[in-house]
């Protein structure tokens, strides 16, 4: 059926607590309200405050709580609302969340999951668009997804809350109301593959989350310009599948990282690396990166030039030296 | 609840006072009862001998850093004893003491502080959380799993020990109001021990008593001498009690004072003086004890001498112990970061593997 990603992120948590007695909801208005981004949008009616609940405005708060009710033997799957919001519960996402298995020698697990609904693209205002995947996926202990799709949003979740470690599941805000067929049966690839969306031959564009779209639209429009395309979404930021990556990078022989945080020190920086560390010979080009600005994240008259896009991955891609010239450091 | 009936009582409960003879500050608790307080002390002398021993190790380079508790055993020991071995503790670094006296290997407890691993037991066995570094986080965990042992119809409760200057930690705050809000059975202690490292309680809180925290978030509160076992003991009980009964959470101070440094890193002359040090060593929670119980003929001199030569056999067991140094497997760094090693993970661990072999 057609569904929304935030429908199918609903219906996902919905399945999710229907299978399993241990799955409980909570954070924020996720209750009576639904969530902001209405993810949760009746779920305590049909399932009881017991299983998804209002919990106090406090992020470490509700980060913290989730540790001791993992340890006690629930999976609790909390939302953070915003992704700047979550910073205040960082300490406890870095220090205790993804280190606990470790520090304990096994003895303790907490399969949590984390819900950051990150991004821009969506006219915020300030500290509602931030893109944190680099804190997360920087961190040891800690499995960072992300869906490009509605039926990703679904299958990643299912596979989130069943996973024996804690997940941070970053959802792109502005892909919540996008509408696709979505099949609830988890047919596709596991939590921790990517997945070639479209085939192509001359070049790579790896992309994941929010510009999963961007980098398909773009695929098309390469059309024009004679370049093949290959879409690869990574959708596991951590651990990431070298496997995929380098095979699609081994076939065209160049590749365009994509996405909206910013470049410096950014999560492009690491794909870049490994790319070239393992595709070195194979490569006609170096490999770029389209990125956010390195600006903190601007007013929402302003985020169109933020937000990479068609043209401006178009514009990298023409860098990748098709007629020997060389490349020019970027911006 | 009224906020009454959540505040402390005036001035902090006191049964005993510091030369020992009866105090009459009971604000309503009851005495425990002699035999009790007979294993308080017995516990008291072995967490004593524990803690100067554990030091010497520190200055011998057997230990990498011990934070000593040393004029804290009463509440050390009140902590341990009044729990259940269902209930949970939670303690932080500086809480060796309470692990020893809840039973724990004095091996397994300085695990962390030799620097072999980050916890030498294991906590689900124990029913002990690991030694917690970042402050008041552990408060969060300890609300959180009371609320979940609460959910499951566990008639269990968590103990979580916090510092003076933890109490200043947004997670204590979050800590509190989450545990009230959930009605969680969770005791918060607070081991007000004067200073957070070099800052003294002045320059961490103007409140009166950090006792008086709790009422603000709707939770029980009380305050209690903290070098006095007797009333420590007495309070925490009834602590307890209250959780276990699910009539929500407690807020406990104990006021008391660290007489060492912060670690073996720290020199505590640069921040407070001689005199004041040895104010507080007179308040020998310790001392106190034995002659309270002297007095009222519940301890003889020949138990005060078995209790001290068992703490030495004891002592001896801890160097024992530390003398022998564990072999560790530099490949077992990769295990336990994720449930099953990610490729990255196998990768590393192979290229440690031959480096480990060249």
């Amino acid at each position: 059926m057609t569904t929304t990603m935030a429908q199918a992120l609903n219906a996902a948590l919905r399945d999710a607590l229907k299978d399993d007695d241990r799955v409980l909801v909570f954070g924020e208005d996720v209750g009576t309200l639904g969530g902001v981004f209405r993810v949760t949008d009746g779920i305590t009616a049909d399932f009881g405050e017991e299983r998804c609940f209002d919990t106090p405005l406090a992020e470490a708060g509700i980060v913290g709580f989730a540790v001791g009710m993992a340890m006690g033997g629930f999976r609790p799957v909390v939302e953070m609302q915003f992704d700047a919001f979550a910073y205040p519960a960082f300490e406890q996402i870095t220090s205790h969340v993804a280190k606990l298995r470790n520090r304990t020698r096994g003895a303790l697990s907490l399969p949590m999951v984390i819900r950051v609904p990150y991004a821009g693209g969506i006219g915020g205002v300030e500290h509602h668009c931030d893109s944190s995947e680099a804190y997360y996926t920087h961190t040891p202990g800690l499995r960072v997804v992300t869906p490009g799709t509605a039926q990703d949003a679904y299958d990643l979740l299912r596979d989130a809350i069943e996973s024996p470690d804690p997940v941070v599941f970053l959802e792109p805000k502005c892909r919540y109301w996008s509408s696709e067929e979505v099949t609830f049966t988890r047919s596709g690839p596991a939590i921790d593959q990517a997945v070639v969306r479209r085939h192509g031959k001359d070049v790579t564009l790896i992309a994941y989350g929010p510009m999963v779209a961007t980098a398909l639209e773009t695929a098309e429009a390469a059309k024009a310009e004679g370049w093949d395309v290959e879409v690869v979404d990574l959708r596991s930021l951590s651990p990431f599948d070298d496997e995929t990556v380098t095979a699609s990078v081994r076939r065209t022989g160049r590749a365009v990282v994509v996405h909206e945080a910013a470049g410096f020190g950014g999560y492009g920086a690491e794909v870049v690396a490994r790319v070239t560390e393992q595709c070195f010979h194979q490569l006609h080009a170096p490999v770029l990166r389209v990125t956010g600005l390195d600006i903190p994240y601007p007013a929402p008259k302003l985020e169109r030039h933020q937000l990479p896009d068609v043209d401006r991955i178009l514009d990298t891609i023409a860098r990748l030296q098709w007629n020997d010239t060389p490349v020019v450091a970027g911006a | 609840m009224s906020s009454e009936t959540l505040l402390p009582s005036a001035t902090p409960v006191r049964f005993v006072a510091e030369d020992g003879s009866r105090a009459d500050e009971h604000g309503g608790y009851g005495e425990p009862t002699g035999d009790r307080l007979k294993e308080a002390y017995r516990l008291m002398v072995l967490g004593r001998r524990f803690d100067v021993q554990a030091t010497a190790l520190t200055k011998q380079g057997r230990l990498a850093v011990y934070p000593s508790s040393a004029g804290q055993e009463a509440c050390q020991v009140a902590a341990a004893l009044t729990l259940e071995t269902r209930d949970w503790l939670f303690p932080t670094y500086r809480d060796s003491v309470a692990l020893v006296a809840r039973g724990l290997k004095p091996g397994e407890v300085l695990t962390l502080l030799r620097g072999d691993a980050h916890c030498g037991y294991n906590p689900v066995e124990t029913r002990v959380a690991p030694q917690c570094t970042p402050l008041a986080t552990q408060t969060l965990h300890a609300a959180g799993l009371a609320h979940a042992m609460q959910r499951r119809g566990e008639d269990a409760v968590a103990l979580a020990l916090i510092g003076d200057g933890a109490t200043s930690e947004g997670d204590f705050h979050e800590a509190l109001n989450f545990a009230a809000v959930f009605k969680a059975p969770v005791v918060f202690f607070v081991q007000n021990n004067r200073f957070a490292i070099s800052v003294p309680f002045e320059k961490q809180s103007a409140a009166a008593a950090l006792a008086y925290k709790g009422v603000g978030y709707g939770m029980r509160s009380e305050q209690v001498d903290g070098n006095d076992a007797v009333a420590v003991l007495a309070v925490l009980d009834d602590a307890v009690k209250h959780a276990r009964e699910g009539k929500g959470p407690v807020l406990v101070e104990a006021h008391t004072y660290r007489i060492d440094a912060h670690t073996n890193a720290d020199d505590a002359t640069r921040y407070r003086d001689a005199e004041e040090v040895a104010k507080w060593r007179e308040a020998d929670p310790l001392k106190r004890l034995e002659t309270f119980l002297k007095s009222r003929n519940l301890l003889q001199d020949t138990e005060i001498e078995r209790f001290a030569a068992a703490a030495e056999v004891f002592a001896q067991s801890v160097r024992d112990t530390l003398n022998t140094e564990p072999e560790l497997d530099p490949l077992s760094l990769f295990d336990h970061v994720y449930a099953e090693p990610t490729p990255q993970l196998r990768r590393q661990r192979a290229a440690l593997e031959a480096e480990l072999e060249a």
